[in-house]
C-alpha cells in the first residue's frame, strides 16, 4: 500500500501539519522519557508504580486516540483489546514459557489481527457501526475471559505472571521494571508521532476533516479508517502485555465494558487528536484518583465531576485548555515585539 | 514538559506519606468500595470501623490508638496492587483486606515479600494453597463448609438430586467448584447447573429454568441481595422443593429484603448475626445502631480482622509487623482473651480458620439454629 | 409449552422496561443528538430519591413518591438540559456523550454515598401473587408491569401522532431546521423530550424497583439492553424502541433458558451484531433515521 501522492494538497487545517508544533511534541517526549527515566528515585515502591501503571493506561489510551482522535472512529473496546493483549501475554509466558518479547510482539500482532476482522465488515457497511460492533465485542470478549476457566482462569485469574530480562538483567524490582516501561512507552510514542506525521497520518487527520473531500482526492477511505482501527487496537494490545507483568496477576474485571468506556473518557478528557493529550487523559484517570484517596469513596464523583465541568467548559479537553492559553500568552508576548 | 516537573515532585510529595505518629498505629485497609464489590466492601469497613472504634475507647492496643484509613480497590487487581503498596510504604501495621479474590491475589505477593500480615475476607479454596505465611483468612474456607453442606442435603433434606445455581465471580464458582465432588461422593444426582451474574436483577428465567428440572433441593449460593431476589423469583414461579444454603442464603438482609419468600430456606451458617452466641448478636446491634442496616457476614470478617491484629500484638506484648503473623499462625484465639474475636478461632498453618459453625433454617421471619456443629480439629 | 409460556411473559414484562428506556434514549437522540450513556441510570434514580425522600422527610410513601418524582424530573429533564445539553450540543455528539458517561459515575457513586450500599426494598403497588395459565405460573407484577409499560407507550403514541404539540415534537424530532421555518419552538420541543425522558425513566424504575430492588448498580444492566433495544429498533421514537426493547427482552430470557446461563448476555449482543449487518437501519428504521 503506498501513499497517496496527492496528501500536500490535503487540508492543512490541523495543528499537527506545523512542523514547529511537531518538533514540540518529540522535545516534550524525550524530555518526559529523561524526566520519568529518573523521577521514581526516592519515591517508594508505590510511586513507582503508579507512574508505571499510568505510562501503561497512556499506551492504550494513545492506540484509542488513533482510533478516535485522528481516524475519527468510535470504538467501544480499548480495554476489550488490552484484555486479549494482556491474557496472551499471560498465557504465553507462564503455561508455554515464551519469553516475554515474543509475547509482546504476538499480542500486537494478535489484537491488529483481530481489529481487522472486525473493523473490515463493520466499515464496510458505515464507520459510526463499528461502535455498535465494538460494544458487542467487548462483552463478548469479557465473557470468554470469565467463563473459560481452562484457559483464562476464569474469575480466579492468572497469578505469578513473571516480569521480563533485559540482555540478562532482571527487571524484577519496581524502579527496573519501571525504566523498562519508560523505554517501551517512549518507543510506542515515537513510532505514533512519526505515524501521524507520515503521508499515513496525513491521510487519517484528513479523512476526519473532511471524509468527502478526502475521498474525492483518492484517499481510500476504507483502508485508512481499517488500518488506524487495527493499529489502534494493537496499541491496547501492547499495553496489555505491559500490563500483566507489571500487575504479575490479572483476572477479567480491568478488561470490561466500562472500562472501555473509562479509556474513551481519558481520551477525550486529555484532548483527543492532540499527541500528548494520552498522557494528560491517563494521568486524569490513573494519578488523579490515587491523589483524592484522602476524599474516600467520594473521589470518583469528584473525578467525574471534574472531567464533566472540563467538558462542558472546554471540549477539546485539557490539551484543548492549554493550547487556548498558551495562544493567550503568545499571542500577547508577539504584540508585544 | 514542565507538567512533568510538576507531576514527579508533586508524586513525590504526595506519595511517600508521613512518618508514624508516636502514640498511633497505622492499620490500612484496602477493600472494594466501588465497582463489583462496593456491598461486600462497604460492609467489610464498616465491620473495621466498628472494631477500631470499640477498640480506641477502651484505649487502643497496648496504649495507642488506631489510625484506621480505607483505601478504595475499585475491585481491579491493578488499583489493588497500587492501593497495597501504598499502604505498605506508608507503614501500615498490616494490611486488612481486599474482600474479592481476585484483588486478593494481585496484592498477596506485595504483602508477602513485605512480611507484613494481611488479614483478607476472601473465601475462594485456593487463596490458602499457594504457601503464603503472610495471608489469613477471616472466615471458613469454603473446601471446610462444602462437605458439611453435602452431607445436611443427604442425611437430613434426603435429596437424591439437586439443582445448583450460584453467582458466576470467584466467590459463587469457588462455593460451586467444592460442592460438586462432595455431591458426587454423596451419590447426590445434579439436575441442573444455573450461574447467574454478579449483581442480577432479574431471576425470573432462572427459577423458571430450576422449577422445571423438577430437583428433590435447591442449592442456591448467591451473595446477599442475589439470593433475596433468587427467593422471590422462586416464589413468584411457584417453586415448593427445600431451599439449601450458605451463610448468605440465611442473612438476616436476605430474610429483610426477600420477606415471606425467604421462610423455610435452611443450611449451613459460618458467621451470622443470628447465631446463639450473644456476642454475635451484639455486634448485630451495635452495628444496626451506628449504620442503620444489618451487617452480612462482611461486616463481622471486618470487625474480627482488626481483633485479630489486636490480640496478636498484645500476645507479643510489642509492635513488630512480622511477628503479627509469626503468632497468629497456628494459634487459637479464644473469647475469654480477647472478647472481640467473638468465637473461638483456630488459624491453621497456611492460613486457614477452624470454627464452630451451625445449621439453621428460617421460620417466620426469623434465623433459627437448629445445631452447632462442632470445629473440623477439635 | 407452560414452561415457554412463562419464559415469554417474563421477557415480556423485562423487555417493556426496556422499551420504556429506550424511547426516552431515542426521543433524546433525535431532537438533540444527545447518546446518554447516563440512561441506566435514569432508571435506577427515580427509586432512590422516591426512598430518600421517605426516609429523610419521614413523608409518607404517596408523599415521599411525589417528592421524589418530582425532583428527578425537574433536577434530570429540565437540569440536565439546560445544564449539560446546551452548553455543549454547539460542540458535536462526541463530547456530550462522553460527558454523559461522566454523569452516569456521577448518579451511581452519589445513589451509593449519599443513599446506600445495599439494595433496599421497594413499596409494590401490586400482590406478589401468581396465577396459573395454560399451566404456567404468571406473577401479578410482571402483568401489572406489562399492563401499565404498554398503556403509557399507548398514550405517548397518541400524544406524538394525536395533539398538535405531540405533532410538533415529532417534526423537531424529525428536521429542527424545517421545524424552526415552520415556527415551531423548537427549543420548549427539545426540552419537552427531555422531560418525557425523565418520566418514562420514572415509570420503569417504579414498576421495576419492587422486583430488583432500590441498588446504585441497577442501572449498569439496564443502561447497556436500553441500548442495544434503541439500535437494534433503528432509533425510531416509539415503535422501534418498543420491538426493540421487547426482543431484547425475550431473547434475553429465551438464552437462559434455552442457550447457556453463563453466555447468556452474549446472546442479545450478537443479535445486536447480525441485526446491524443485514439490516443496518434497524428492524423499524428507515434508512434516513439514523444519522448516529
Amino acid at each position: 500500500m503506498t501513499a497517496p501522492a496527492t496528501h500536500e494538497s490535503l487540508p492543512q487545517r490541523s495543528r499537527l501539519s506545523l512542523p514547529a508544533f511537531i518538533d514540540g511534541s518529540l522535545l516534550t517526549l524525550v524530555a518526559g522519557a529523561v524526566i520519568l527515566w529518573f523521577a521514581p528515585v526516592g519515591m517508594g515502591r508505590y510511586g513507582t508504580y503508579v507512574l508505571s501503571l499510568w505510562l501503561v493506561m497512556s499506551v492504550a489510551v494513545m492506540g484509542l486516540n488513533l482510533t478516535l482522535g485522528y481516524a475519527g472512529l468510535k470504538s467501544l473496546a480499548q480495554a476489550a483489546f488490552m484484555g486479549l493483549g494482556a491474557y496472551a501475554t499471560a498465557i504465553l509466558t507462564t503455561k508455554y514459557g515464551v519469553s516475554w518479547y515474543a509475547a509482546f510482539a504476538l499480542s500486537g500482532l494478535l489484537t491488529f489481527a483481530v481489529g481487522l476482522v472486525l473493523g473490515f465488515p463493520a466499515l464496510r457497511v458505515k464507520a459510526h457501526y463499528l461502535a455498535f460492533v465494538t460494544l458487542a465485542f467487548s462483552t463478548l470478549i469479557w465473557l470468554i475471559m470469565r467463563n473459560e476457566q481452562w484457559l483464562t482462569g476464569g474469575v480466579f485469574g492468572i497469578a505469578n505472571i513473571n516480569r521480563p530480562e533485559f540482555f540478562g538483567i532482571k527487571l524484577f524490582g519496581a524502579l527496573e521494571f519501571h525504566r523498562f516501561v519508560v523505554v517501551v512507552t517512549f518507543i510506542l510514542a515515537v513510532l505514533l508521532w512519526w505515524m501521524i506525521r507520515s503521508p499515513w497520518g496525513r491521510a487519517f487527520t484528513a479523512l476526519r476533516e473532511n471524509p468527502i473531500r478526502a475521498a474525492s482526492l483518492g484517499v481510500d477511505t476504507r483502508t485508512y479508517t481499517l488500518l488506524a482501527f487495527a493499529i489502534g487496537s494493537a496499541y491496547a494490545g501492547f499495553a496489555g502485555a505491559l500490563y500483566a507483568p507489571l500487575v504479575e496477576f490479572i483476572d477479567p474485571s480491568p478488561f470490561s465494558l466500562s472500562q472501555s468506556f473509562f479509556l474513551l473518557l481519558m481520551v477525550v478528557a486529555g484532548g483527543s487528536g492532540y499527541l500528548l493529550g494520552p498522557f494528560i487523559g491517563a494521568l486524569l484517570g490513573v494519578v488523579l484518583p490515587e491523589w483524592l484517596r484522602f476524599a474516600g469513596s467520594l473521589y470518583l464523583i469528584i473525578f467525574a465531576t471534574i472531567v464533566m465541568l472540563l467538558l462542558i467548559a472546554c471540549p477539546q479537553g485539557v490539551s484543548g485548555l492549554l493550547e487556548r492559553g498558551w495562544a493567550k500568552v503568545s499571542g500577547k508576548a508577539g504584540a508585544r515585539s | 514538559m514542565k507538567s512533568h516537573w510538576i507531576i514527579a515532585a508533586a508524586l513525590s510529595a504526595g506519595l511517600t506519606g508521613q512518618a508514624l505518629a508516636q502514640d498511633k498505629v497505622k492499620l490500612v485497609d484496602v477493600v472494594e468500595l466501588s465497582g463489583a464489590g462496593a456491598t461486600a466492601g462497604t460492609n467489610w469497613k464498616n465491620g473495621i470501623d466498628l472494631a477500631v472504634a470499640d477498640i480506641n475507647a477502651k484505649g487502643g492496643i497496648l496504649g495507642k490508638q488506631i489510625e484506621i484509613v480505607h483505601y478504595d480497590t475499585q475491585t481491579n487487581p491493578g488499583n489493588t496492587r497500587a492501593a497495597v503498596q501504598r499502604a505498605i510504604d506508608e507503614g501500615t501495621y498490616a494490611v486488612l483486606g481486599p474482600v474479592f479474590s481476585g484483588p486478593i491475589g494481585a496484592s498477596m505477593q506485595i504483602a508477602q515479600r513485605a512480611e507484613i500480615a494481611q488479614l483478607v475476607g476472601g473465601e475462594a479454596a485456593g487463596l490458602t494453597m499457594q504457601g503464603n505465611k503472610y495471608l489469613f483468612r477471616t472466615s471458613l474456607s469454603q473446601t471446610a463448609a462444602m462437605p458439611k453442606i453435602a452431607a445436611y442435603l443427604k442425611n437430613t433434606v434426603k435429596a437424591a438430586s439437586v439443582a445448583v445455581v450460584w453467582v458466576n465471580n470467584d466467590f459463587g464458582k469457588g462455593g460451586r467448584d467444592a460442592i460438586l465432588p462432595e455431591l458426587e461422593k454423596a451419590g447426590i444426582k445434579v439436575a441442573v447447573d444455573v450461574a447467574t451474574e454478579q449483581g442480577q436483577a432479574d431471576f425470573a428465567a432462572d427459577a423458571i429454568k430450576i422449577k422445571n428440572a423438577n430437583a428433590d433441593a435447591i442449592f442456591v449460593y448467591l451473595n446477599e441481595e442475589e439470593s433475596a431476589r433468587f427467593l422471590r423469583a422462586a416464589k413468584q414461579q411457584g417453586i415448593t422443593k427445600p431451599m439449601v444454603g450458605e451463610t448468605t442464603l440465611l442473612g438476616a438482609k436476605v430474610i429483610e429484603l426477600a420477606g415471606d419468600a425467604a421462610n423455610g430456606v435452611k443450611g449451613h451458617v459460618g458467621l451470622s448475626i443470628d447465631a446463639p452466641i450473644p456476642a454475635f448478636q451484639e455486634f448485630g446491634k451495635k452495628f444496626q445502631a451506628k449504620y442503620n442496616y444489618a451487617s452480612d457476614h462482611n461486616g463481622l470478617k471486618g470487625y474480627m480482622a482488626v481483633y485479630m491484629v489486636k490480640w496478636a500484638t498484645e500476645k507479643q506484648k510489642k509492635f513488630d509487623k512480622k511477628g503479627v503473623a509469626d503468632t497468629l499462625r497456628g494459634a487459637t484465639i479464644k473469647p475469654s482473651e480477647e472478647p472481640g474475636i467473638l468465637i473461638e478461632t483456630t488459624i491453621e498453618q497456611n492460613g486457614d480458620l477452624d470454627r464452630e459453625s451451625f445449621l439453621a433454617e428460617v421460620i417466620n421471619g426469623k434465623q433459627v439454629i437448629s445445631a452447632t456443629l462442632p470445629k473440623l480439629k477439635p | 409449552m407452560a414452561e415457554f409460556i412463562a419464559y415469554l411473559i417474563a421477557g415480556i414484562a423485562t423487555g417493556a422496561i426496556y422499551a420504556l428506556a429506550a424511547i426516552g434514549f431515542t426521543l433524546v437522540w433525535q431532537t438533540s443528538q444527545t447518546i446518554n450513556f447516563a440512561q441506566g441510570e435514569f432508571v435506577m434514580l427515580p427509586a432512590v430519591l422516591v426512598l430518600l425522600a421517605i426516609k429523610l422527610l419521614g413523608a409518607p410513601i404517596w408523599l415521599g413518591a411525589l417528592i421524589g418524582i418530582a425532583a428527578f424530573i425537574l433536577v434530570f429533564g429540565v437540569g440536565f438540559k439546560l445544564t449539560v445539553v446546551d452548553p455543549m450540543i454547539k460542540h458535536g455528539v462526541l463530547p456530550l456523550a462522553i460527558t454523559t458517561m461522566a454523569l452516569s459515575i456521577i448518579m451511581k457513586e452519589g445513589a451509593k454515598d449519599g443513599f446506600s450500599a445495599e439494595a433496599q426494598n421497594f413499596p409494590s403497588f401490586v400482590p406478589s401473587q401468581t396465577i396459573q395459565v395454560f399451566g404456567a405460573s404468571i406473577s401479578l407484577q410482571h402483568l401489572a408491569i406489562i399492563a401499565v409499560a404498554f398503556a403509557v407507550i399507548g398514550a405517548l403514541q397518541w400524544f406524538v401522532g394525536g395533539t398538535r404539540l405531540g405533532r410538533q415534537m415529532q417534526a423537531t424530532a424529525q428536521n429542527p431546521t424545517v421545524a424552526r421555518i415552520l415556527g415551531i419552538p423548537v427549543e420548549r420541543m427539545v426540552l419537552l423530550t427531555f422531560v418525557i425522558n425523565a418520566a418514562l425513566a420514572v415509570v420503569a424504575s417504579v414498576l421495576i424497583s419492587p422486583i430488583y430492588l432500590a441498588k446504585f448498580s441497577n442501572g449498569e444492566v439496564i443502561g447497556l439492553f436500553a441500548f442495544i433495544a434503541a439500535i437494534v429498533g433503528g432509533f425510531n421514537q416509539v415503535r422501534g424502541a418498543l420491538v426493540g426493547g421487547l426482543i431484547v427482552g425475550i431473547v434475553d430470557s429465551m438464552a437462559a433458558a434455552y442457550i447457556s446461563t453463563q453466555y447468556r448476555l452474549a446472546v442479545p449482543l450478537v443479535l445486536l451484531v447480525v441485526i446491524i449487518l443485514l439490516k443496518p437501519e434497524g428492524l423499524m428504521g428507515r434508512k434516513e433515521e439514523r444519522r448516529v
